[in-house]
């Protein structure tokens, strides 16, 4: 069976997957994704929870602070180990990681995720 | 051992017995409960009122100094015109209690101008209009606000006879001053609402709501339904009127005359 305009086709598929698993091998298999330096609190040692709870679970920890406070009026949250704190983003979040910059934007740029917090929460760098 | 009505009714009798016990210990033992309670310092109310001695709190920069300590500690915007935003302001008597004029009203009485603010209603129609809930009426009486939920509808508005709320027409932060901002509160975002929240984040820690510490004891705030509090100590004494009675809200926010 003799195969049709053959060079142009075989190059063309050639291209194509070139083309197409150019991501993976330019991007995933030469370079690994590093994990953001964050800046952690000098003073504390312990966040609220654990690290590995905050680091999956703050956006739910965060939802849920939201509605206790505001809609239940209950402010005081205790943690797993017993101990009490005040239910606060800006008060309670940020008094101890002092820079929205080096802290949560590092890993959401990293992410791609714009939360809305910072609309209207104040963040500890001040406005500007 | 053999069944008989004998065992079936004590084993029965025991296991109501459990049942009225194990709901309490299921909750106790962290069984999915919140782990929230309120502050311990909270000043606690069945129903939140505030009245007005307006004898003694009746000149527009008087109100104005408390409108400056009120829109500071909330981060309030200062926008002139249409789309001013606002929590506490001031009017004059026939704007402010306009079913209660009369052409022959004391003269000293009629040309006191009046601090407003959110009335707080028992029955607030802003409550019952909005669509996402995000106004809702705390189990005390107060008229939250949860600016995450508000989606800008300004039924709210609408539905307010009192003028309490404002829309923010811009981003509020490019009519703040950012330099002197609160970093205790948070600002609104555009295309939100938002009033008087009779100070909820202060009466979480057991303060007084700031116009009425600010005020020198020309505002009164307590429980009213608690008849030994400071206002129904006040209510009892003097005569005093609410905004707009035939709205049928039932303001939580009490003037002396």
């Amino acid at each position: 069976m003799k195969m049709y305009n053959g060079f142009a086709i075989v190059a063309g598929l050639v291209i194509f997957f070139a083309m197409l698993t150019a991501p993976f091998a330019l991007g995933t298999m030469t370079k690994q994704y590093k994990e953001p330096e964050l800046k952690l609190p000098v003073n504390e040692k312990e966040c609220i929870e654990s690290t590995e709870y905050m680091r999956t679970n703050h956006m739910q920890l965060l939802n849920e602070w939201r509605d206790w406070a505001l809609r239940d009026g209950k402010r005081t949250y205790t943690n797993h180990a017993g101990k009490e704190f005040s239910i606060s983003l800006q008060n309670t979040c940020m008094k101890c990681h002092v820079s929205k910059a080096d802290f949560c934007d590092k890993c959401h740029n990293d992410a791609g995720v714009s939360p809305y917090c910072w609309d209207c929460h104040v963040q500890p760098e001040g406005l500007k | 051992m053999k069944n008989s009505r004998r065992t079936f009714i004590k084993l029965a009798g025991i296991a109501a017995a459990g049942l009225a016990v194990a709901p309490k210990k299921v909750l106790a033992s962290g069984g999915g409960h919140a782990p929230v309670k309120v502050n311990a310092t909270a000043s606690h109310a069945k129903h939140w009122a505030m009245v007005v001695d307006t004898t003694k709190l009746h000149t527009a920069e008087a109100i104005d100094e408390l409108a400056k300590v009120c829109h500071h500690i909330h981060n309030v915007p200062s926008i002139e015109g249409k789309k001013e935003v606002k929590w506490l302001w001031h009017d004059t008597y026939g704007h402010s209690f306009p079913e209660q004029e009369n052409p022959h009203l004391a003269e000293e009485v009629h040309e006191r101008v009046f601090p407003l603010l959110c009335n707080h209603c028992e029955n607030p129609p802003c409550v019952r209009v909005c669509p996402t809930k995000a106004t809702f009426q705390r189990p005390d009486g107060i008229v939250a606000m949860d600016y995450h939920r508000c989606i800008g509808c300004r039924y709210c508005m609408a539905g307010c006879p009192y003028g309490s709320r404002s829309f923010n027409w811009g981003d509020p932060r490019l009519n703040l001053d950012l330099a002197n901002l609160n970093p205790e509160f948070p600002t609104r975002m555009r295309g939100v609402v938002e009033k008087c929240n009779f100070c909820v984040e202060r009466l979480a820690v057991g303060k007084k709501p700031a116009c009425v510490e600010a005020s020198n004891g020309a505002m009164f705030f307590g429980d009213l339904k608690d008849p030994d509090s400071e206002v129904r100590k006040v209510l009892r004494e003097k005569f005093t009127i609410r905004r707009k009675p035939s709205a049928g809200t039932e303001p939580s926010v009490y003037y002396i005359i």
